[in-house]
């Protein structure tokens, strides 16, 4: 077991999505989209491997080429960094399969000749930014990410799909501008890069409030936390749908990581609380506005986009909640901060799922408004089951990961005493439901006796109600993803125990 | 003024002009240039903060730094063309239209 646990799993988990890319650039799209599965494969059992190792002998580094900090750049993996790599590589595992099928038709001439290598540097870019512990390299990981992810929404070919992804481009190189003049300003003040060495030195002082607002500014560009969401909803509901659930499920996942890491593990507190409050109003504005929009989307994919909007919004709600009013010894920051990360996580999941349902829709009904979704609940139960249970989890209902993450931050709001809080989690639960029971409503309406529909892959469906049934399993289960969390917490471990 | 000073204020002018040319001008080409300026100011930052002690060796860090954003730049601008060239095809035009609020 011994000899198992001395691979260094944690550089196996970024090559092997790397050399997948650049593979399937190589060998062609049929060869690629073959070999694809086994890949992914490898990529899971890889990070399998990472998440034993940290649960077994807790958080660890690994100094890349041997050189480490601050010379060389250093992976660092505690808990939250294991949760996020086995969240992206199970959900892009299952994207994989789900893309061979939804490809299938399109004989190496259209859009899937060239999602395979896009897709596992979108993949790689991932595992890189979630394994590293250098804030210089964060910036490099952003940008393998969003250039694959930009280049992935223009493959829908559309001039809608092409538009949006040319403003995805701008906005996403402006956040991460601004993200690297930040890094810049702490280089200057401290000469090093590493969150270590870093921590150890930073002090409050006007350059490093600079430095933060800029990475801050940078950061919520990228992570679309309103109002600056406004690229989102075009780019993420004209791709096509692995794209989309990839875009909603991860990506925006990755600049909410380095979000966490800059809050709880370099800048000191009293940088945060202002700015806390804010972070928390803005996303508690997300989570109304949000749903509000998605209520008046007329299609299926512009509705599940503007919910990511308003899900993103609960996420910023574990700043306040750690930050402000917070005493040493209080228990509820724990509780905000894992139920935060839960949220992230089981949004992910339940994302993924409504996208690539909403895919396969768009392939046996030929479109994606209401009308279309008109009685598919009788003809393809599989694809109608996934989206209800994935919007279990979106509302917030039990037994799924969603409830578990709102139900944290809810209990926090009530112990910290800042009852607005719960109204707002409260509201967008119901707001939730309501935009949710659009769709499923006509889904479960008896279908029109002219109703004709395209044979889809089955595998579109089977795979969307693979991951619903994971969010479910994440209401169940939920202590794995908890004893993993706490491995390397910013909290002390006994706070952790006690919170849960 | 030292050296670094006058780098850096040359680096917050040509930053506010990119700034300002991204968000002021519609042609998607000057839209990109002026994603440039603004990379390129931060790049100088980079540089001026090599030399932070006067006398010293400067340090090689950021100009490593300075390279990797360097690759990243032209990489994006060249995706940018690219999507570009594509949007005045399909749409005609050389700007981005204006976001819709799809009716309800």
């Amino acid at each position: 077991m011994s000899g198992l646990l001395d691979i260094p799993w944690a550089a196996w988990c970024l090559l092997l999505p790397l050399f997948a890319a650049v593979a399937s650039l190589l060998t062609g799209p049929r060869l690629a989209s073959r070999l694809a599965p086994l890949f992914a494969l490898a990529t899971v059992l890889a990070t399998a491997g990472v998440v034993v190792r940290v649960l077994q002998s807790g958080p660890f580094r690994h100094a890349v080429g041997g050189w480490g900090a601050p010379l060389g750049i250093d992976f660092h993996v505690d808990g939250f960094s294991a949760l996020m790599l086995a969240m992206t590589a199970v959900v892009a595992a299952v994207i994989t399969v789900y893309a061979r099928a939804y490809f299938s038709n399109d004989h190496g001439s259209g859009s899937g000749a060239y999602f395979w290598p896009l897709w596992f540097f979108l993949w790689g870019g991932l595992h890189a930014l979630f394994l590293t512990a250098d804030i210089f390299n964060f910036y490099v990981t952003l940008e393998v990410v969003s250039l694959s992810a930009v280049a992935l929404v223009a493959l829908s070919g559309t001039p809608t799909g092409v538009v949006a992804s040319m403003r995805y481009l701008l906005t996403a190189l402006t956040g991460s501008l601004f993200y690297l003049l930040g890094v810049g300003l702490l280089y200057a003040q401290y000469g090093v890069l590493d969150m270590d060495l870093l921590r150890g030195v930073v002090e409050v002082n006007p350059a490093t409030w600079a430095a933060y607002v800029c990475i801050l500014l940078g950061l919520l560009i990228k992570t679309a936390l309103f109002p600056l969401h406004v690229w989102l909803p075009p780019a993420h509901s004209s791709a096509p749908a692995p794209v989309s659930a990839a875009l909603s499920a991860l990506v925006i996942k990755g600049s909410f990581y380095i979000l966490l890491r800059f809050h709880f593990d370099l800048l000191p507190h009293e940088m945060l609380v202002a700015s806390s409050v804010l972070l928390g109003a803005l996303g508690m504005t997300a989570v109304i506005w949000g749903s509000l929009q998605a209520l008046r989307q007329p299609r299926l994919k512009l509705i599940v986009a503007y919910s990511t909007v308003a899900q993103i919004g609960y996420l910023f709600l574990l700043f306040p909640l750690c930050f402000a009013l917070a005493e040493p010894g209080d228990l509820w920051p724990t509780k905000a901060w894992a139920g935060g990360i839960y949220h992230a996580l089981s949004h992910a999941f339940a994302k993924a799922s409504l996208f690539l349902a909403a895919g396969a829709v768009l392939q046996a009904a030929g479109g994606d408004t209401l009308v279309h979704l008109r009685g598919l609940g009788e003809r393809r139960p599989v694809i109608a089951t996934a989206l209800a249970l994935a919007s279990i989890s979106i509302m917030g209902l039990p037994p799924s990961g969603g409830f578990v993450g709102k139900w944290l931050l809810l209990v926090a709001a009530l112990h910290a005493g800042q009852w607005w809080w719960v109204v707002g989690i409260l509201l967008g639960g119901l707001l939730a439901a309501a935009y949710s029971f659009r769709f499923l409503r006509e889904l479960f309406r008896p279908a029109p006796e002219n109703l004709v529909l395209h044979e889809e892959p089955r595998m579109l469906g089977y795979t969307a109600l693979a991951l619903a049934l994971f969010t479910l399993l994440l209401g169940l289960a939920a202590l794995i993803p908890f004893n993993l969390l706490s491995q390397g917490a910013p909290f002390p471990p006994n706070a952790f125990l006690e919170a849960l | 003024m030292n050296q670094a000073e006058i780098y850096l204020a040359a680096a917050l002018g040509i930053m506010l002009i990119g700034l300002y040319g991204l968000f002021t001008q519609p042609h998607l080409l000057r839209k990109l240039i002026a994603l440039n300026l603004f990379g390129s100011g931060i790049f100088l930052v980079y540089v001026a903060v090599a030399r932070r002690i006067a006398g010293e060796t400067p340090d090689p860090v950021p100009h490593a730094m300075v390279l990797t954003g360097i690759v990243i730049s032209v990489s994006a601008t060249a995706l940018g063309l690219v999507l570009a060239r594509r949007v005045k095809t399909l749409t005609g035009g050389t700007e981005l239209p204006p976001p819709v609020e799809p009716e309800p």
